[in-house]
């Protein structure tokens, strides 16, 4: 025991940690100025805002589910009302002729977005579990139906419009053109990921992750749990209130929906899908949400049956998301299995792929003969074209799952037997999993 | 002088069971206190009372000469009084290093800063190293606390529960579930750490107890039958009737 103390080592390598933060959040700054010069066409600088203002929400909704382990059903409350809060700034700045120019605006809808989760988060955060998600799911309701009440502020079903371009010009600026709106988003996604990933290294930071393992013990250290909880809700309202004024800019509108419950279980689904433990996870996860919304329902009417279905098997299968599953490989990586791992990924792929085939046939035949009956029966879903009405049809999906079914069954098995194998040797040399 | 501890007419009951009954106790600043007792007699639910965990249903319990009772563990922790569990109860998804990190900083005076980073707190990482030194998992600070083995948990347990440096340690059964050779070595860790504070121990291993403590009081059926030095507590006919086997008082 006592070789083993004097030859760890003394302190952290700080210096090489820190070269390494500076080098990837170079990199990370490098990557979002060139990507107008990359990607040109406005379309997908309209893509980017997107995807950049669910990256800020999914964020700052991993700072509670993820780090502090509170799980929100009304995290886009405050979205919302950073929206709104930036939308009503819009039309005031040049009603008044107030000298704030676009780029300051976000501040608005985070500065909104923090004053009411330091409103609601005192009572809510008080208790973790179930009852804080009760609650939250208990504002959200509240905040729609005042939302639908209070027409002047919210504008009803039809929501509040702006124009952004009536505001100071910023050194020449208008924002009218699709890029200046993507360099101000890009920045305000830099600036807010990189204070939410500084914000996980604090003491506050940490905390957190203590109160999400065990609220009990960290009393016991001096901690108020509630304080704990309350304080990382405000952060989470604050660039929650960021993101959407930043939605609140590209779209020159906010709805009533920007703080509804179709909000707030988006951000749940990106920030879970994408993988809460680590900090990249929910960036992950919301470029995947947002480029699989965008480009699945042009592929099929029923998108989000889709999506429920992944949501299940990612749950059921890889709770650690796409950021965790990838991560978890690091292990097979260090004992040199990975590569028959995946190799029987790749061959359990093949009838994996034949399933799930066979299943989206079956499911875009039931939904032409439900939803389109009267229409031309060739359809056409994900790109394959085929006769909705032919028995053909039933009897190749049919075949399609169950061959896929039982010999994916077996393929399967060789993936656990690989990873079992590279388990035990991880074991034996003492290797964490 | 003020005594560290003093727990005067304390009574708990959990819904109409009275758990702990007209419970006095006084503990020295810098004594080394054993309570021992059979299973089910209260010494955690005392523990518990002690540390804010629960609040008495009648009496008080003062620490240094101050009512605590009543308040939340993390007040009485910040007034100078540490506790472990008797079930391990660690951070469990964080590394050894943040384990022993978090149990500092409140200590070391860092509040809920959000404007710090940790690694540029040199205090705190220079106590984090010493007490991960001093319990022996220095090399395994990387490593998730969940995955530790057994006897390791309890060390974290135990480093946790020092780390803040708190004047009053109390320790509910440090040592359960290990062999022989782990305990002789848990306890000597505890003599070394809690030397010049006061340390409150339950401990079911009557050759430890008696090696270790200033005083010890005996607790059964949620009353305190004796207390008084080893060899007072040896030779008390009632202690001996009520709890100690008679092959471990002559031991
Ligand atoms: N929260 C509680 N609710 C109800 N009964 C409890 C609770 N905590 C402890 N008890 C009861 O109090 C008695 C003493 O328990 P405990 O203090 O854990 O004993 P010891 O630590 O001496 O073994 C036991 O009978 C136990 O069942
Ligand atoms: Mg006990």
């Amino acid at each position: 025991m006592t070789e083993l103390v004097s030859s760890a080592p003394m302190s952290r390598a700080v210096p090489g940690a820190r070269l390494r933060f500076y080098a990837a959040w170079g990199m990370v700054a490098v990557l979002l100025a060139a990507f107008p010069s990359i990607f040109t066409s406005a379309s997908s600088l309209t893509t980017f805002s997107l995807v950049g203002t669910a990256i800020i929400f999914a964020l700052s909704y991993n700072i509670l589910l993820g780090q502090t382990g509170l799980l929100s059903f009304g995290h886009a409350v405050y979205y919302g009302i950073g929206a709104f809060f930036a939308v009503h700034t819009m039309n005031l700045i040049p009603q008044y002729g107030l000298p704030v120019p676009l780029p300051l605006v976000p501040l608005i809808g985070g500065v909104a977005g923090l004053l009411l989760a330091i409103l609601t988060g005192w009572i809510s955060t008080r208790r973790a579990g179930t009852v804080f998600s009760m609650i939250s799911l208990g504002v959200a309701e509240l905040a729609v139906a005042l939302a639908l009440i209070l027409t002047d502020f919210f504008g009803g079903e039809d929501g509040i419009s702006t124009n952004r371009t009536k505001l100071p010009a910023w050194f020449g600026w208008h924002f009218g053109p699709q890029v200046q709106v993507y360099y101000l988003v890009a920045f305000w996604v830099f600036v807010s990921a990189l204070a939410m990933y500084a914000l996980t290294r604090t003491p506050l930071g940490k905390i957190c992750n203590a109160v999400r393992d065990n609220p009990e013990r960290v009393q016991f250290v001096g901690y108020d749990p509630h304080i704990v909880r309350y304080l990382a809700f405000c952060f989470a309202g604050l660039f929650a209130g960021i993101a959407g004024a930043l939605a609140a800019i590209s779209f020159e509108s906010a709805n009533f929906t920007d703080l509804g419950w179709v909000k707030s279980g988006a951000v749940i689904f990106s920030t879970y899908i994408g993988g809460t433990s680590i900090f990249a996870g929910p960036i992950v996860g919301a470029i995947f949400f947002v480029y699989l919304s965008l480009s699945l329902s042009d592929y099929t009417s029923v998108w989000q049956l889709y999506f429920g279905l992944l949501f299940i098997l990612v749950v059921r299968y890889a709770p650690g998301g796409i950021g965790g599953t990838l991560l978890m490989h690091r292990m097979p990586f260090r004992v040199g299995g990975l590569g028959r791992i995946l190799r029987t990924y790749a061959i359990a792929a093949v009838p994996t792929l034949m399933l799930v085939g066979g299943f989206v046939l079956a499911v875009e035949t039931i939904v032409h003969h439900t939803v389109n009956a009267n229409e031309d029966p060739r359809i056409k879903a994900f790109g394959v074209s085929f006769d909705a009405s032919s028995p053909m049809t039933w009897i190749v999906a049919g075949l399609l799952m169950l061959i896929g079914y039982f010999v994916g069954r077996l393929t399967w098995r060789g993936v656990t037997r690989a990873w079992d194998d590279a388990r035990t040797i991880a074991s034996e040399r003492g290797i964490p999993s | 002088m003020i005594p560290a501890i003093e727990v005067r007419a304390v009574n708990k009951s959990f819904g109409n069971v009275e758990i702990i009954r007209n419970l006095n106790l006084r503990i020295e600043k810098g004594e080394r206190h054993a309570v021992i007792g059979p299973n089910g007699a209260g010494k955690s639910t005392t523990f518990n009372l002690i540390s804010g965990y629960l609040a008495p249903t009648s009496g008080d319990v003062l620490l240094n000469g101050q009512v605590v009772s009543g308040l939340p563990p993390f007040e009485i922790n910040r007034r100078g009084l540490s506790r472990s569990f008797q079930l391990t109860n660690v951070f469990a998804r964080m590394t050894v290093w943040d384990n022993v990190r978090c149990a500092v900083l409140w200590a070391s005076g860092q509040r809920y800063a959000f404007w710090k980073s940790m690694d540029d707190l040199q205090d705190v990482n220079e106590r984090t190293i010493r007490i991960l030194e001093d319990i022996h998992l220095a090399a395994r600070r990387d490593v998730i606390a969940g995955l530790l083995p057994y006897a390791e948990q309890r060390a974290l347990e135990i480093g946790i529960t020092v780390a803040g440096g708190s004047d009053v340690i109390i320790l509910d059964e440090p040592t359960a579930g290990m062999s022989r050779a782990e305990t002789d070595r848990a306890m000597a860790l505890i003599k070394r750490l809690t030397e010049e504070r006061t340390l409150v121990i339950v401990e079911h291993d009557m050759n430890v107890v008696f090696g270790l403590a200033d005083r010890i009081s005996v607790l059964v059926y949620g009353e305190i039958i004796a207390s008084g030095t080893p060899a007072e507590i040896r030779n008390d006919p009632r202690v001996k009737e009520a709890y100690l086997g008679q092959e471990a008082v002559d031991a």
